[in-house]
């Protein structure tokens, strides 16, 4: 008797097993059809700054047209070479492509769609936002060349500001991270014993006894929990969080506030003397380098743009069809007019009018089989 | 047997007809053996792969990368070669997997022995439960929980007096930063608690009664009896031990948050230092130019690969003599 008791109670859990088993093909399948019947769905990786507004544009694209855009944010040299190796209908990077990238994917179009900041934080007792510094200034603070915030070089800068004599915790990205990138491009254009030493790059060798954070909100905890200590974050995280930042001194010599305006008039200028969109964009660097240009007194220094990257001639891409092609197309000039006004509410810069002016040309050199995609604009 | 003959089905069939070729026994010890199998293919793809991988970098720079003390990938010069140099992660690792065991390892036992001598059953249940519940929380949770909580009350509350009462030792001296290797080694000492206690747990709990009743009936207080449990558990604590610092060893996100990531040959404990793991989380994911980048990462997990090895055999080398010794014991 008892036996069987047994054997029965493995015969339901077999037969259990198995109706699970069939509820998960099923499922699968009605997933698959389901999917599969679904009008136009594209995708596009690339660098995590711009993927909050993107993922907004694609949300409010999809309510607008029906059709599913999906973005992964998974950072910019991932987003080069999933666009590089066609795995993607479109990349994004917030550097713009390196000559060699450039030559490795020709036919690649830069459009900028959104524009990024670097900001110093610090966290001072009694001090709020506002300190000043210059390029050289920070450039010794990080490099701990100067090591007290009542150093003379920070006070002259600072005359108003009574800063304490207390040694600087320097903090800054751990992970491989374009915003480093981006603010160490801008201190080795300003200090040659910074571009000796450290350089510009993703990952930088700092001087032992730095703090390192993960990303934007490790390296704010860490600035917020140290006092005396100095940090760098994208200006959109900054805005968001309650943390003190300073002005930095740009071209004209004067001290700017970073802020959607200053970030906007950076953009302005660089915009007069951007590349066609079908060129290679390598000499724009990392950040705008506004030394070649007349520099108006109230563009912030450490500004860049964030770059959507996609193929001028649109059948490269495998799997690609005219009805995606028009809609890649439509979604990224939809992106760069009205998308435009859902940054200022994520505290992103909106790209301002020359920019969109220069990017309306290079959307029309778009083409799929020969064809201009982009005819009704 | 009669009953199925009566009313034949197709499960009956198939007994009959497999009982004469192949009984059923053999076809799952077939299938079991193969997926045993499994572990042997993983494992030696893995490390197939990870050698495979950090060749570039193990023929760029053979043993400076195991005594290097600098990490530069993009020199500010194209024409100096990057530097790899791991040294300070492999001290960063042990160091904080030490103190990890000497903060954790007591507490575990405390609780364990607690659990198998001392509690009442009620109280075991509930206390065993609440173990093993900390041993399901996610590290990233336990990194969280590092940065907004224990981070500030470490340093306002706790660092200031330890420096001021051990401060006459150097690897207690120096500015004290909030996240450093101390603070790794504390939250990896919470994190190996429940992995080391419950082991050890099931590990007394398996020490024979008349053990314990000999002892008591030889006058020993319970401290001694609880001693005894301990002794004669030994090589089954030893093993608990070795997955404790195994995972403190590869535990990853929560460090990652809680260290201080700097590239950074510390001399105090309050210093802000790097692991093995933790620089691969660091800079994986972005690792894509230049090659020798990616092989030397690899080389690093290479390390992190061998130190547990190295671990896991010593382990079984003091599990091995401490069960022979009291063999012998035994015998004599």
């Amino acid at each position: 008797m008892k036996r069987r008791c047994v054997k029965l109670n493995y015969k339901i859990i077999a037969y259990v097993e198995a109706i699970v088993l069939i509820a998960v093909i099923v499922g699968f399948a009605v997933y698959g059809l389901y999917f599969t019947n679904q009008p136009i769905r594209l995708s596009g990786a690339g660098a995590t700054f711009p993927a909050p507004l993107i993922q907004k544009w694609s949300a409010e694209f999809k309510d607008m047209t029906g059709a599913q855009i999906n973005y992964e944010g998974i950072g910019s040299g991932g987003g080069v070479k999933q666009f590089t190796d066609k795995t993607v209908d479109f990349g994004a990077s917030d550097p713009p492509m390196k000559d060699s990238e450039f030559s490795a994917a020709p036919g690649t179009l830069h459009i900028p769609i959104t524009i990024g900041g670097v900001v110093p934080i610090y966290n001072i007792q009694g001090t709020s936002k506002g300190l000043n510094f210059s390029g050289q200034v920070l450039a010794d603070i990080f490099s701990l060349n100067i090591t007290r915030w009542n150093d003379a070089r920070l006070s002259t800068l600072n005359p108003d500001t009574a800063l304490p004599d207390a040694e600087i915790v320097v903090c800054h990205r751990s992970d491989s991270s374009g915003t480093t990138k981006v603010f160490t491009s801008f201190l080795s254009d300003e200090s040659a014993a910074w571009n000796a030493t450290y350089g510009a790059s993703n990952v930088i060798n700092w001087p032992s006894q730095t703090v390192g954070g993960k990303g934007n909100p490790g390296v704010a905890a860490a600035v917020q929990q140290n006092q005396n200590s100095i940090g760098y974050v994208e200006l959109s995280y900054a805005l968001q969080s309650d943390i003190p930042y300073g002005k930095v001194q740009n071209a004209a010599g004067k001290f700017v506030e970073p802020t959607l305006e200053t970030l906007a008039s950076a953009a302005s200028a660089v915009s007069l003397i951007l590349p066609p969109g079908n060129a290679s964009w390598a000499s724009e660097g990392s950040y705008f380098n506004l030394h070649n240009v007349e520099e108006p007194d109230d563009a912030y220094p450490i500004t860049s743009f964030s770059y959507v990257l996609v193929y001028q001639e649109l059948n490269v891409r495998p799997g690609m069809t005219l009805d995606k092609a028009k809609i890649l197309t439509w979604f990224l000039w939809w992106a760069i007019h009205d998308g435009q006004h859902y940054a200022p509410g994520l505290s992103y810069v909106p790209l301002p009018q020359t920019v969109v002016t220069h990017n309306e040309a290079t959307l029309r050199m778009i083409s799929f089989n020969g064809q201009q995609v982009n005819n009704w604009a | 047997m009669k009953s199925s003959k009566k009313h034949p089905n197709f499960l009956s069939k198939l007994r009959s007809i497999s009982k004469k070729k192949l009984s059923g026994d053999s076809v799952f010890k077939i299938v079991i053996m193969l997926v045993a199998c499994n572990v042997f293919v993983v494992l030696g793809l893995m490390f197939y792969e990870i050698i495979q991988n950090s060749l570039l970098s193990i023929q760029m720079y053979g043993a400076e990368f195991l005594l290097g003390t600098k990490w530069q990938p993009f020199p500010p010069n194209p024409n100096i070669l990057p530097s790899f140099g791991a040294l300070p992660l492999i001290l960063g690792t042990l160091v904080t997997s030490a103190i990890a065991l000497v903060l954790g390892v007591p507490v575990s036992l405390g609780i364990s022995l607690a659990l198998s001598e001392f509690a009442p059953k009620s109280f075991n249940y509930i206390i065993s439960f609440f173990v093993e519940l900390l041993a399901t929380i996610p590290s990233v949770i336990y990194g969280l929980w590092g940065i907004f909580v224990l981070i500030p009350f470490l340093q306002n509350n706790v660092y200031p007096y330890l420096q001021g009462a051990l401060g006459f030792l150097p690897i207690f001296q120096g500015t004290i930063r909030g996240p450093s290797i101390l603070t790794g080694g504390i939250v990896l000492a919470i994190m190996i608690i429940p992995t080391v206690s419950a082991i050890s747990r099931d590990v007394f709990a398996a020490v024979p009664n008349s053990q314990r009743e000999a002892i008591v009936a030889l006058g020993a207080t319970r401290w001694e009896k609880a001693r005894i449990v301990m002794s004669y558990g030994r090589s089954g604590v030893i093993g608990a031990i070795m997955l404790g610092l195994g995972r403190a060893m590869g535990e990853t996100m929560a460090i990652t948050m809680v260290i201080g990531n700097s590239f950074n040959l510390f001399g105090s404990v309050f210093e802000p230092g790097s692991t093995l793991a933790s620089i691969i989380a660091n800079e994986f994911t972005e690792a894509s130019s230049p090659p020798v980048y990616v092989s030397a990462l690899m080389e690093v997990g290479l390390i992190l690969f061998a130190l547990a090895i190295v671990v896991n055999a010593l382990a079984r080398l003091i599990i091995w003599r401490s069960t022979r010794k009291i063999k012998e014991a035994g015998m004599v």
